[in-house]
């Protein structure tokens, strides 16, 4: 693959989150490219979601530096912006861990309610929008035929008019990610999509991920314990365990990082000593080669 | 108590020492409520206070809710639960589609009505007085729907922009207008006035909305009605500017500058016919009802509009919203302002109806019972509201007819006094037996093929 | 300085009873995480009973201490043990068929709760406010000082003193219960979590039960002392004494127990001071401008723990 024509769309520098006495991610840094998917994985309560969190301005780090650039140019502090903010300008769209829908509105109504901040603009900021302008009827017709586009991509036309909290799970799901899309991102953050999905759902789940990642100006960052999903179309992975970033690289180099293993699959106290020290020669190995 | 009520139903027989260890217990409480302050009433007489007692009262009392729970032992709770109506769904697929086919006329109907109600009720003062009365809390409950049922902010404190709307008014057309424009200005104040004291009760809804809209739950509802409190307070002591409890008589309001009077410069005289007094009642009701219908429609497009999207996925989920991108408290700030606005239009209207301001008028019960119509209604229904208001202040007025029956009641006791109590029991029996209100179900903004109503167990009522 | 210290004891004094009803709020929010905003009118009904029981005995300032005292403690098991009952109907009757329902039901039931005791109180005993003559009287001089418009004395009444005392006692009493029994273990538990709670063999209903029961008696003592102190009371004192109360709660640090006594004395002392050195008509306007401040900047009150947002 080409390094060169790789330009980050995020960097993550040297991001700390404490909460009192407890350091949720410590001293963290990685990049995000642009139109690839990258995943953030790691053991649970290794503080990959509250690194979301800090990207897409629920929390504010409590010390670091977090970029976004866009393909224009621009570039965006996000530890210094409001979470809606985040959302509005930078173009950083998120869907949740535990699926957060407008459940008593209608699957359509998402995906209008996420087009929000455009047509606030087209109906003039309300004022022309209650005197009935035609500006705005055009705009709402527009806004109707986005959502329609992506209700047909997750496929779910069929439920438009139907209450998002009537959709089974799967659909949830899809429905947050459509919903998370219909805000035009130019970072689409990702926890845990695959969650709750069985095999099927999971492997359609993967295409339309591809699909979100070919056909727009769009990065991917991914939470996910789903190994097939995460292996299957990540470009490039983030390990995390206790906060901290213990691996770094394509799916291939993680998969065989010797820390990746430990923390997953742990070791006792002995071995740990003999695999710190393979894992250093491997680092030191790597490294040279790099 | 459930597995002893449990355990009769199984057996099939009473379960006698269950429900006598249960009557005694009713008996042993209802006796430690009711001794101190319903046997013994203090009486101020001319020089002491002393005690009337009225134990036959308390036995009365007693012996009737004893009777009740037997009866409920005996014929209803020991029957085991049938199946059947343990599988039934709270609202049946038919029984809604039923009211759905009805839905779209039920409001054009009520409508018509409302507009004919002077003519079917002969010009009678009554019946028009009570369509005023019921009209303006409809038009008060709509206005605090769009806060508390679209945005789901619990606001305590509402009855605090209908004291400004009326204060805008009662102080502008008595002391501003004439000191500014001289006394011509008088008979148009309340036309000039009302969109003022909408603005001005809109501004007030931003300054008090902007601190404490970021507090959640119930600490909203106290923080708003802390607010409310405080205006009041303020109406009350600042005598020099709002001429404290004593209040303030307003002028009546005008036809278009027409005063509603006997002399040849009125309104009567320049229609060319006889004056009466019922002219200037028709003639506000045909205002509060057309202010009324101006909060229905203008918040019925508010709702297909951006930001009424946003208040109702406010309500649905907060982090959600911001998620997305959009400015929570500008979202929550504008519900505010905009429930404010008609509240601050309603004060005015009341202002010149009553011919009379003063603090009295603006109390916390004021806002509850507002409160109270939004959730009898169903919040975010504006259909269901008109039945609540109708319901609650329909029932007030017959509180007032009861005065017939005052020979029956203990000496002393005025029904009026009842009402209260019967909307304070009211409030807790709704919650306990139909705590969404009349009309549950929310009407989606926009569809693809077909409007279907969401059920109301889906929709969420916000964190406040 | 004489008459800063005046108003410390007059201060201390009214916080002392607004701690004891802010007890009621806090362990009621602590457990089932309501306002049960019907507590003003539990203390309204414990003065309004106590005030019932003086009239129907015959207490009057005439007769001697050790009388007086013996029957002020007859007065406050008659009025604690009424408001009990009164807290424990309404949590049955108007909060526990609640549980689980939506979020905004149990808050509109105790605004309805609130009314109906209000109005119940009404319609059986008028609106009129009822003033007795004192009953406890005499106290001590603390300072004399002659000013320029007189001599000016700091002043200890007796009442003060009854009142200060007898909420250390309850104060000291009710700690031990909740600390050292298993009841105050069952309700740190519920707290934490019911379900757990009643997973472990804690009946959940019992012990949110007897909360309410506790908090109406402390809230029912302080309703004999504000009617001792002020020497009126009438279905309405409820309103504004709660609000204080659910405001030294929130200061103190709502679910916190010392928060809510130390709350009750600094919005105790906040009203008394701004009565005695700004305008007495707006210490109300105070004590809810304090209220909304203390919201807005720092919701966890004093005492109480921090709650962070879960995305």
């Amino acid at each position: 693959m080409a390094t060169a024509n790789k330009t980050p769309v995020l960097t993550v520098e040297h991001v700390t989150m404490r909460f009192g006495g407890l350091t949720a991610v410590s001293d963290l840094s990685f990049e995000a490219n642009r139109n690839e998917i990258t995943a953030l994985i790691g053991p649970n309560g290794a503080g990959k979601t509250t690194v979301f969190n800090c990207i897409t301005g629920f929390y504010k780090p409590t010390e670091g530096k977090i970029a976004l650039r866009h393909a224009d140019g621009s570039e965006f502090l996000l530890e210094r912006m409001d979470d809606f903010r985040i959302a509005q300008h930078a173009k950083v769209a998120r869907t949740f861990q535990n699926i957060r829908l407008f459940s008593g509105m209608t699957v359509l109504e998402n995906l209008m309610v996420a087009q929000h901040n455009k047509l606030m603009v087209a109906s003039g900021y309300t004022v022309a929008g209650v005197l009935g302008s035609s500006h705005y009827r055009r705009a709402e017709k527009d806004a109707i035929e986005l959502a329609k586009a992506w209700l047909e991509k997750v496929r779910l036309i069929d439920r438009a008019d139907d209450p998002a909290g009537d959709l089974p799970y799967g659909d949830q799901r899809r429905l947050e990610i459509a919903r998370a899309m219909c805000t035009e991102p130019r970072l689409l953050c990702l926890d845990e999509p695959a969650a709750g999905l069985n095999p099927r759902e999971s492997e359609e789940l993967n295409k339309l991920l591809r699909a979100i990642r070919s056909e727009n100006d769009v990065s991917i960052l991914l939470i996910e314990h789903d190994m097939s999903v995460v292996m299957g179309i990540s470009d490039h992975i983030v390990v995390l365990d206790y906060g901290q970033k213990i691996s770094d690289g394509t799916p291939h180099h993680v998969k065989s990082d010797p820390a990746v293993i430990r923390a997953y699959l742990g070791v006792d106290e002995e071995e740990e000593e003999k695999d710190a020290l393979a894992a250093k020669a491997v680092a030191e190995a790597v490294g040279d080669q790099a | 108590m459930a597995s002893q009520k449990a355990s009769a139903a199984k057996a099939g027989a009473y379960d006698w020492p269950a429900i006598i260890k249960d009557l005694l217990g009713t008996a042993f409480v209802s006796l430690l409520i009711m001794v101190p302050i319903v046997a013994y009433k203090s009486v101020i007489t001319q020089y002491s206070l002393v005690l009337v007692s009225r134990w036959t009262e308390v036995f009365v009392i007693l012996a009737l809710l004893l009777g009740v729970r037997l009866f409920m032992h005996l014929f209803v709770w020991n029957r085991a639960p049938s199946p059947v109506a343990a599988d039934a769904k709270p609202a049946g697929p038919a029984k809604a589609s039923l009211s759905e086919r009805i839905g779209p006329w039920v409001f054009p109907l009520l409508v018509a009505v409302a507009f004919a109600l002077p003519f079917l009720a002969g010009f009678e003062r009554r019946p028009i007085d009570l369509g005023i009365y019921i009209l303006t809390y409809v038009m008060l409950a709509w206005g605090l729907n769009i806060v508390v049922g679209l945005a789901g902010l619990l606001d305590l404190g509402y009855v605090a922009f209908y004291a400004v709307g009326a204060y805008a008014y009662a102080l502008l057309s008595t002391v501003y207008f004439p000191y500014w424009f001289g006394d011509g200005m008088v008979p148009w104040a309340f036309y000039i006035t009302l969109p003022i004291a909408g603005l001005l009760a809109a501004l007030w809804g931003v300054i008090l909305g902007f601190p404490v809209l970021r507090l959640r739950g119930d600490y909203l509802a106290i923080v708003t009605l802390a607010f409310g409190e405080i205006i009041r307070l303020v109406l009350i002591n600042w005598f020099d500017f709002t001429n404290g409890p004593q209040g303030i008589t307003v002028p009546k309001a005008t036809f278009f500058g027409l005063p509603f009077k006997a002399g040849d410069d009125g309104f009567a005289a320049f229609f060319g016919i006889e004056h009466n007094r019922i002219h200037y009642y028709v003639f506000l009701y045909y205002v509060i009802l057309l202010l009324a219908l101006l909060t229905y429609f203008v918040t019925n497009r508010l709702r297909r509009l951006p930001i009424g999207r946003a208040w109702e996925a406010l309500r649905e989920d907060e982090i959600a919203c911001r998620s997305l991108g959009i400015n929570t408290t500008n979202t929550k700030l504008t519900a505010f302002a905009i429930g404010a606005m008609f509240g601050g239009f309603a004060g005015c209207f009341f202002a010149t109806r009553q011919g009379f301001v003063s603090p009295e008028s603006f109390v916390f019960i004021e806002s509850a019972i507002i409160l109270a119509i939004v959730v009898l209604g169903g919040l975010g229904s504006q259909i269901g509201i008109v039945f609540a208001a109708i319901a609650i202040m329909g029932s007030f007025e017959l509180f007032r007819e009861l005065s017939v029956f005052q020979e029956y009641l203990p000496e002393g006791t005025d029904p009026v006094h009842f009402r209260m109590l019967a909307v304070g029991l009211a409030m807790v029996l709704m919650m306990r037996f139909r705590p969404r209100g009349f009309v549950t179900r929310r009407q989606p903004t926009v569809f693809l093929k077909e409007r279907k109503a969401v059920s109301g167990d889906l929709v969420k009522e916000g964190h406040g | 300085m004489e008459y800063f210290l005046q108003q410390l004891i007059n201060g201390i004094t009214l916080g002392s009873i607004y701690g004891l009803i802010a007890i009621g709020y806090t362990m009621v929010y602590g457990i089932i995480g309501m306002i049960n905003f019907a507590h003003g009118d539990v203390f309204m009904v414990g003065s309004v009973a106590a005030f019932l029981v003086v009239l129907g005995i015959g207490l009057t300032g005439g007769s001697g201490i050790l009388m007086i005292l013996l029957a002020l403690v007859l007065v406050a098991a008659v009025a604690m043990v009424v408001a009990a009952a009164y807290n424990w109907t309404i949590e049955r009757l108007a909060y526990k068929p609640l549980r689980g329902s939506f979020r905004l039901a149990p808050l509109i039931s105790a605004i309805g709760m609130s009314i109906v005791l209000q109005e119940f109180v009404r319609v059986n005993q008028e609106g009129r406010p009822k003033p007795v003559q004192p009953i406890v009287t005499g106290g001590y001089e603390i300072m004399r000082r002659a000013t320029e418009a007189g001599e000016f004395i700091v002043r200890l009444t007796n009442m003060q003193i009854l009142i200060i005392v007898s909420t250390l006692i309850l104060m000291a009493v009710f700690t031990i219960l909740i600390q050292k029994t298993s009841l105050g273990r069952a309700q740190r538990a519920c707290e934490q979590d019911q379900k757990m709670a009643a997973l472990l063999g804690i009946d959940v209903d019992r012990t949110i039960s007897i909360t309410f029961i506790m908090g109406a008696a402390l809230a029912a003592f302080a309703g004999l002392m504000f009617f001792l102190y002020y020497g009126v009371t009438d279905f309405f004192v409820g309103f504004l004494a709660g609000i204080k109360a659910f405001t030294a709660a929130v200061l103190g640090g709502i679910g916190s127990l010392p928060g809510a006594m130390l709350g009750g004395l600094v919005i105790g002392l906040i009203e008394t001071m701004w009565s005695a050195y700004f305008t007495v008509e707006y210490k109300d306007v105070a004590a809810f401008t304090v209220l909304i401040i203390v919201l807005i900047f720092m919701p966890q009150g004093l005492l109480g723990k921090p709650e962070v947002e879960k995305v």
